[in-house]
């Protein structure tokens, strides 16, 4: 490949200016919150508008105080990441099975998988509330659980799937010969082969799991709620809060806007199922 | 393969888990939502029960606010079609050749995408579209224009474009990852020739970029016919059914009116809608299989 520096002219200036002129623009939102998270609550709503004024961190006090923010939080965490595992360990035996003994079933099988993904979460909506209902399992971290594992195991299932694909079958058929167990040949020869595949498949599955808003909206309230039920919360105003509510949204999407810039192309791929490489 | 047995049951039995788990996950609320829809079932009126046809049915369609549900829908949904994928294209376009901080610009056009949609949805209701102290406003009165009450006055297309700013970046992000496997050989064989920008994007770009296209516009067209976090947290469906769409009035007779009864008659309308959509996309998807 030729690498050859981009001379300056008229036209890179250009296209350059527009580039950032038009990401400055669609960021804003978001930079903006994330300014007035630091600012006293009168700040917030100064008029004009302010960027310049000395940053303060006692929003976050309030809002941990107030609403008890570590409680969704921890909410938040415990759901996702218990989603994820359990969905990497129903996944990946599934797409290693597919992946390394495809039988003429195997694409009905993806495919179909892929057709629950595509059922809308409204049309479950009733029973699921009322089967929880009936088991004393509403507003409980249990149920949460359940449902995220089962809303991203199809798009888990074909992450794996596609990883597992592209490491040859000829290594874990020589590991055999030598003798390995199964067991042995998953934890010795696919799992570091596949390391980076699965972590970057959980990684979404945690931005995924840890964004859903349906079901933490519709099932929980405050025992069980997540950090997108505590955010709402803030739906109507109730004095001035703006400040407040932007510490809290500073805090609940941080982390995972930053998996989320690492884990951007296994999203393509997670999202698309495949279909855009 | 010369074990015959153990290829055959052994990987059943590492598929049964995510098969049956998947298999219930569909059937059973399926089959319930069924059966609600075809009975009286109000929580509220624990008494009145048995079956009742299609009267259900009957009473979701003829709901005055079906209709406009329907239609706020599909405008919803067809609005932030176009948007993304015209703006997501423009973004995908300008961002595919280098420039300075491209790699810094790339990740900031794509942060909206991994906020959760409660936050992006109470970010914009309140600093951005406060017709007094919010960020628009002000830009307005800058521009000695009266600001607008954007919720109030325009609930839907307030809902458009907060949901389109939140799917730009995926839209924006498919496309740029499409646009890293253009054959750059033909294209520059293309620019020697002296093809112009427009000729290189209708005979290049645009013939490479239709299969990212047709899958952007059926994977928003599944979860957009969805939306529902940044309406409850916005309008609530109003003023009156102003930004209701299908989900939320589903929602809105299941858990406001508590009368499951009529809301799985709707539910099981938005699953046929949506599985509409989704036979395209599987048909797409399943080509690639292979």
């Amino acid at each position: 490949m030729r690498h050859h520096r981009p001379t300056v002219t008229p036209l890179l200036m250009l296209r350059t200016l527009i580039a950032w002129s038009v990401t400055l623009i669609l960021f804003f939102p978001l930079g903006w919150m994330a300014l007035t998270a630091f600012k006293t609550e009168l700040q917030a709503i100064a008029v004009p508008p302010l960027m310049l004024f000395e940053p303060t961190l006692e929003n976050f006090a309030i809002v941990q105080e107030r609403s008890d923010y570590m409680h969704y939080a921890l909410n938040s965490l415990i759901t996702s990441v218990s989603a994820t595992i359990l969905g990497l360990a129903i996944a990946a035996p599934a797409a290693y099975a597919m992946a390394f003994y495809p039988s003429k079933a195997t694409k009905d099988v993806l495919m179909w998988m892929l057709s629950t993904k595509m059922m809308p979460a409204v049309g479950a909506l009733m029973p699921i509330y009322v089967l929880a209902q009936a088991s004393n399992l509403l507003d409980s971290l249990f149920t949460l659980t359940v449902i995220f594992t089962l809303s991203t195991l199809p798009i888990m299932v074909w992450m794996l799937y596609a990883v597992f694909k592209d490491i040859p079958k000829e290594i874990l058929d020589a590991a055999r010969m030598d003798g390995a167990s199964l067991w042995q040949e998953a934890r010795m020869v696919l799992l570091p082969l596949a390391m980076g595949g699965i972590a970057s498949t959980g990684l979404l599955c945690l931005v995924l799991s840890w964004n859903e808003a349906f079901w933490s909206l519709t099932l929980t309230a405050a025992k069980a709620g997540t950090l997108a039920a505590l955010i709402a919360q803030y739906s109507s105003p109730e004095g001035l809060f703006w400040a407040k509510l932007s510490a809290a949204s500073l805090l609940a999407i941080a982390p995972i806007v930053v998996f989320g810039w690492f884990s951007q192309k296994q999203l393509v791929q997670g999202l698309t199922f495949g279909a855009v490489k | 393969m010369s074990q015959k047995s153990a290829p055959r049951t052994l990987p059943r039995l590492l598929q049964a888990p995510a098969v049956l788990s998947l298999l219930l996950w569909m059937i059973v609320p399926l089959v319930m939502t069924i059966y609600f829809s075809t009975i009286r079932f109000n929580l509220m009126q624990p008494e009145k029960t048995g079956f009742i046809g299609l009267e259900n049915y009957e009473y979701f369609i003829t709901d005055p606010s079906f209709w406009p549900a329907v239609l706020n829908t599909i405008l919803l949904l067809g609005w932030v079609i176009v948007i993304t994928v015209v703006m997501g294209l423009f973004l995908g376009l300008l961002t595919d050749a280098p420039f300075p901080g491209r790699g810094i610009a790339r990740v900031l056009l794509i942060s909206p995408f991994f906020v959760m949609p409660t936050v992006n949805a109470l970010l914009w209701k309140h600093m951005m579209m406060n017709p007094v102290y919010g960020v628009l406003a002000q830009v307005w009165l800058f521009f000695g224009a009266e600001p607008i009450n954007w919720l109030t006055d325009y609930p839907l297309f307030s809902i458009i474009l907060i949901v389109s700013w939140q799917w730009l970046p995926f839209a924006a992000l498919i496309f740029i990852t499409a646009l890293q496997s253009m054959d750059r050989e033909q294209l520059e064989a293309a620019r020697m020739d002296g093809a112009t920008y427009l000729q290189q994007l209708r005979h290049l770009y645009l013939p490479h970029l239709s299969r990212p296209i047709a899958v952007v516009v059926m994977i928003e067209m599944i979860f957009l016919l969805s939306v529902f976090a940044e309406i409850f947290t916005t309008t609530q469906g109003g003023p009156s059914d102003a930004s209701t769409n299908v989900t939320f009035l589903i929602f809105k007779q299941a858990l406001l009116d508590f009368d499951f009864g009529v809301a799985s008659a709707g539910a099981l309308f938005a699953v046929i809608i949506a599985n509409i959509a989704a036979i395209f996309l599987i048909r797409l998807v399943g080509k690639n299989l292979n």
